[in-house]
């Protein structure tokens, strides 16, 4: 007989024989197995739900609500049980999967910029803010735009201080040299734009000498303002703002030496305070002299043989060696390593490519 | 030029220190390269009396002197033969820095007896090698005497670097003009009045120029002297000679050095009885040649000016005498040359010759022309004041120019150009001192009369630089450069920002940014595409560096080969700058360089040698940056020689190309000692498409509600067939429904027949109106079948 009066102990039984079943259960096809043989199609307790319809009305509301209760308790533990066992394999494939994370990363490649792009860079960033725009010029100059337009006629003194490269002469035209400064921009940009000008000109400059402090090669850039009332006060007080932007420090004390470069009448030269000690370069204090450039008003020969009429124009002009702005900066101590390629010194020197000097977010990383 | 403390005071009476005067000097554009003052090093260093000197106790060539100095009696004991009692000897005390040594001395114990300083030698006070005894002093020297001052070595050498323009302070009594014209003293006059002579010249003199090339030596001076005695010279002027650097040879040499070097006036004497009259000047004849008093020979042309007297030429005029007619020390007659030569031509045969001498350097900036007479008077109280004798009446050919320069200046302009308010006492008084006249010429208007020695000055500006110089340009109140424009615009070209950005992705894709030189060894421009004979360095500085590169590519291998050659590991470099394809015909290129293999080996692996396409992807990512559109390039596979033939390819846009890549050929690698694999691109900046707008605004942005769909084709086609016939084949079947067509497999091998390569290709279709249904799908596969097999003969494998 199917229901009888021992139907509550039998459902008690089934409860608890399966919840004893449930929680012996090792793993989810365990469980599953269980919850089949009891609430599945054919399970135990279905079986005797289905059997409930041949209950008179009374016995059939009761063994109804026992079944349903105990159907109820059953769904829970399977449901518990599935959540314990699930994070009970969740926590073992953990422990699994752990690995030794001392191990060293996959490495990076992230490469360098150079020194003197980076300055160069620098450079510009603080003179873009003055309203200088980036002019350029060749590195094979015409003789006259080296050195016959800026005043330097073929006899004169000056030019044996430029220990020039040399090319071979061209048909009907003069020898070709290796621009020996960047001076030669002046004139190919006067003759090409009317003033005022603002301009700045960086680039490669050669020179043929070759010891521990010379390269043959090297970079320099040429400033050149030309407008109607520009001084020498002006040239004063744009390169103190360059040189305080540049090196990041105020109040830089600052030499302006008289001096001659044929290009430039008054010129000077210009040098900063630094300290020298174990090797090391500072700016900005101590009793040492550093030159870092030259300097004037642009001669008016020079504004004459650039197309600018100089009785109604006027402007300074200057040159720094980026190089060696570099080195200061940067505490490079020689300039052998610049153009030797040598990885660990490009590693060492270089910048990361992502630190693009701009003034708003500073010069140096 | 240097000079001593003590000679610029022959010049100038002044009671400022060395400091000021260093500090004054550079401040008036007279830049101090250096101060050597050997008093600073020489200090300690004192006169003591031996008073005793003992045989050491227990060694034999060794004595125990007691020792008096200014402070005590001392103990030393001292090896030298010379050591005695009585003797006065120069006495370092314990403590002190020997210079010749480079050692601090320190109370010793030697061989059981203390010493507490030192007697020292000549090379022990670094003033000569002499090592055998220790200097001795005279007998009735004070004890307690500084030894820098009792040797002379007490008087401070300037070095000043002297810029060319300034020949007048190529001479001591220039500087000294300067300096008292900053107000550090005054200029002490010079006698120049002439010296009576006592006969005429035995020796006639004559200028021998044609018509037009006078200017070459306008005017000859000359003087006989008789009953010389051409000893040394006096210690006074010895001394501040070798201070300087120059060697004293003779008192007449000497004369002329020093006149060379105190009034800046180059002079040449020589002994009257090897020359025989007349003297003169005049050009060079053809092939004339000479031997010089350095003892080399020199061939002339007919542009240079020598001098000559009846048996030909005896030397270069403004140059270098010739050996054989000057003074030595057996001269009894002497005859001075002061003359007057052209600077340009000067410097010309000077250049010519490769000759640098002091005469030389100070004609061809110009010496004082109008000072001639003077000069041979100041030069003659020299010589007869030193080596006796009598002088000749002065013989003359030619004229001293008399006139000076006249330049106009606006005493306004000292505002308007230096941006500084000089009163006008204060301007004229400025170049009062420096030997300028001014006259008022008009409203705001100057005449001034330059200097005779004044060559620098050509316009107002070099006049209102004196000025400005004498004033200080410190004074100068710094002004603040306008800023007309307001918020600048980009101060970059388009070219100009494609660099900047070009370095900073190759240096994010793990490049080191290397700068090499723009010139390379002749050969390996050749291998480049290069060796032009018109862009060949007359002058190289070695033959490494004698041709202008037409690729940076040589100079990327030649960097990898020497990290290689240290040890370091997988150089991967890139490099932006000039190439030279022609004078007039300069590109900026951009090229990288990948070596070894693409990182360091790893516990994780995936890493592998470096190949093609690494430098494609390279080349992509700069012209990406760029604005190239990278989806229309046409890859062609005809790189230049230095590639590999087989692993390079072209980019193109349409038929322009914009970069090579590929693997370099390993013949290149050999001859430049670079291991491979080495992958490159090159491309020149030149090359690239403007940009198509300068625009910021983008195109409207669609984004389709519908999802795309990827289908996988795999096809087997002939191994020659270029993979990009296939993708254009594919997209050519559906331009606007297909998205992307990514090649993730090419297999050949077993299954695949030989010469057929198998191509897996996944196509993402996008539609934008509606989703595709199936059969949408499979018909657009079928037609992507076809198209392919149609254009490529390729066949479906699987899809």
């Amino acid at each position: 007989m199917l229901f009888g009066p021992d139907m509550d102990d039998r459902i008690t039984t089934i409860l608890n024989d399966t919840l004893d079943a449930i929680a012996g259960a090792g793993d989810t096809a365990g469980l599953d197995a269980i919850r089949v043989a009891t609430l599945g199609r054919k399970g135990s307790i279905t079986l005797l739900m289905k059997g409930l319809g041949a209950l008179d009305p009374q016995a059939r509301r009761q063994a109804g609500q026992a079944l349903n209760a105990a159907k109820n308790d059953l769904q829970s533990a399977i449901d518990r049980r599935r959540e314990e066992l699930d994070r009970e394999r969740l926590e073992a494939r953990l422990e699994a999967e752990r690995i030794d994370v001392t191990l060293p990363e996959r490495p990076a490649s992230t490469g360098t910029v150079h020194p003197v792009s980076q300055a160069t860079d620098e450079i510009i960033a603080i003179l873009a803010d003055l309203g200088f725009t980036v002019a350029e010029g060749p590195d094979i100059e015409d003789d006259w735009f080296n050195f016959g337009a800026l005043n330097m006629p073929e006899e004169h003194p000056a030019r044996q201080e430029h220990d020039t490269f040399y090319l071979p002469p061209v048909a009907g035209g003069t020898r070709p040299v290796l621009r020996t400064h960047t001076s030669p921009v002046q004139i190919r940009h006067m003759l090409e734009n009317p003033p005022p000008i603002r301009i700045i000109a960086p680039g490669r400059t050669y020179r043929s000498d070759s010891d521990l402090t010379h390269t043959p090669m090297f970079h320099q850039v040429e400033g050149l303002v030309i407008d109607r009332d520009i001084h020498m006060g002006h040239l004063k007080g744009c390169l103190r703002q360059f040189v305080e932007a540049f090196f990041g420090v105020d109040d830089v004390p600052m030499r302006f030496r008289p001096s001659y470069f044929p290009f430039t009448s008054p010129s000077m030269e210009v040098d900063i305070g630094c300290s020298f000690s174990d090797n090391r370069l500072t700016i900005g204090e101590g009793a040492g002299w550093m030159e870092i450039l030259g300097s004037g008003m642009v001669h008016p020969r020079v504004l004459a043989n650039g197309g600018v009429d100089p009785e109604m124009w006027q402007g300074f002009a200057f040159g720094l060696g980026i190089d060696r702005l570099a080195m200061l900066k940067y505490a490079i101590p020689d300039l052998r390593g610049f153009f030797d390629a040598d990885l660990r010194w490009l590693r060492h020197y270089g910048f990361r490519p992502l630190d693009v000097p701009t003034l708003y977010g500073g010069l140096t990383p | 030029m240097k000079l001593t403390l003590a000679w610029l005071k022959r010049h100038l009476e002044t009671s400022a220190s060395l400091d000021e005067i260093v500090a004054t000097l550079n401040r008036i554009g007279l830049e101090v390269e250096g101060v050597e003052d050997r008093s600073r090093d020489l200090a300690p260093f004192t006169a003591a009396r031996v008073v005793s000197a003992e045989l050491h106790p227990n060694a034999e060539r060794l004595r125990v002197c007691l020792v008096e100095t200014a402070d005590a009696e001392v103990q030393v004991v001292c090896g030298a033969p010379n050591a005695r009692a009585g003797m006065v000897g120069v006495f370092a005390p314990s403590g002190s820095h020997i210079p010749g040594t480079g050692l601090d001395l320190k109370n010793t114990v030697i061989r059981g007896v203390e010493s507490r300083g030192m007697l020292c030698s000549e090379r022990e006070m670094g003033l000569s090698d002499e090592h055998e005894g220790i200097i001795e002093l005279p007998d009735q020297t004070p004890v307690g005497t500084s030894f820098a001052a009792f040797a002379g070595l007490d008087d401070p050498v300037i070095d000043l670097s002297v810029t060319p323009d300034r020949g007048d302070c190529f001479s001591v009594r220039g500087i000294a003009r300067d300096l008292a014209a900053a107000g550090l003293g005054e200029l002490l006059p010079l006698d120049t009045a002439p010296w009576p002579g006592t006969y005429d010249s035995p020796l006639a003199i004559e200028l021998d120029f044609a018509p037009g090339t006078e200017d070459a030596c306008p005017a000859f001076l000359g003087r006989h002297f008789r009953g010389l005695a051409n000893g040394s010279s006096p210690e006074w002027m010895r001394r501040k000679l070798e201070a300087v650097g120059l060697r004293p040879i003779t008192a007449l040499v000497d004369i002329t050095n020093w006149l060379t070097l105190d009034i800046g006036r180059p002079a040449h004497i020589y002994d009257a009885r090897k020359v025989s009259g007349p003297i003169g000047a005049r050009l060079a004849r053809p092939g004339e040649d000479f031997e010089a008093l350095n003892g080399k020979a020199y061939e002339t042309d007919d542009t240079m000016t020598v001098i000559f007297d009846s048996s030909g030429m005896l030397g270069l005029g403004g140059v270098i005498g010739g050996a054989g007619t000057g003074a030595d020390e057996t001269t009894s007659e002497g005859f001075l040359e002061i003359a007057l030569f052209d600077p340009l031509r000067t410097a010309a045969t000077g250049r010519k010759l490769n000759l640098v001498s002091d005469a030389r350097q100070r004609f061809e900036r110009g010496i004082d022309n109008a000072f001639a007479a003077e000069s041979m008077e100041i030069a003659t109280r020299l010589i007869l004041s030193i080596c006796g004798g009598e002088a000749s009446h002065v013989v003359t050919a030619g004229n001293v120019p008399r006139s000076r320069k006249q330049l106009e200046m606006r005493p306004s302009r000292i505002l308007t150009l230096g941006g500084i308010e000089i009163t006008p006492a204060r301007a004229e008084g400025i170049l009062g001192d420096l030997g300028f006249d001014v006259r008022q010429a008009g409203d705001d208007l100057w005449c001034v009369d330059v200097p005779s020695w004044r060559h620098d000055m050509e316009c107002e500006p070099d006049v209102i630089e004196e000025i400005l110089r004498i004033h200080g340009f410190d004074a100068i109140p710094m002004a603040t450069l306008p800023r007309p424009g307001g918020i600048p615009r980009d101060a970059l070209s388009t070219g100009q920002k494609r660099l900047r950005r070009a370095r900073r992705i190759l240096a994010g894709r793990g490049l080191d940014e290397a700068v090499t030189y723009s010139f390379i060894a002749s050969g390996r421009a050749s291998m480049f595409g290069g060796g032009d004979d018109g862009l060949e360095l007359i002058n190289p500085i070695s033959s490494d560096m004698s041709a202008m590169r037409p690729s940076l590519v040589p100079g990327l291998l030649e960097a990898a080969a020497r990290n290689q050659a240290r040890g370091l590991r997988d150089p991967g470099l890139f490099e932006i700058g000039p190439v030279y394809h022609g004078i007039a015909d300069q590109k900026t290129a951009i090229a990288g360089l990948r070596t070894g293999r693409t990182g360091p080996r790893h516990w994780c692996g995936g890493d592998r040698d470096v190949d093609t396409f690494d430098a494609k992807a390279d080349a992509m990512a700069v012209l990406d940056a760029a604005g190239v559109p990278i989806g229309r390039l046409d890859t062609t596979a005809d790189a230049e020689t230095w590639f590999h033939p087989g692993r390079s390819g072209i980019l193109r846009l349409g038929p322009k190309a914009l970069a090579s890549f590929g693997e370099v050929h390993p013949d290149i690698l050999r001859s430049l000692d670079v291991t491979g694999p080495a992958v490159v691109f090159e491309l020149h900046l030149e090359a690239l498409p403007r940009p198509r707008t300068r625009s910021p605004s983008r195109p409207d942005l669609h984004l389709s509600r519908f999802q795309p769909v990827r289908r996988d084709f795999a096809f087997l086609v002939d191994s020659h067939v270029p993979a990009s016939r296939v993708l254009r084949a594919i997209t050519g079947t559906a331009r606007t429904l297909i998205r992307e067509v990514d090649v993730f497999d090419r297999y050949t091998g077993s299954g695949i027949a030989d010469g057929k390569v198998s191509l897996a290709v996944a196509v993402t279709f996008q539609p934008e109106e509606a989703s595709l249904t199936e059969n949408e799908i499979e018909s657009l596969s079928e037609r992507i079948v076809e198209a392919v097999r149609k254009r490529t003969g390729g066949i479906l494998r699987a899809q």
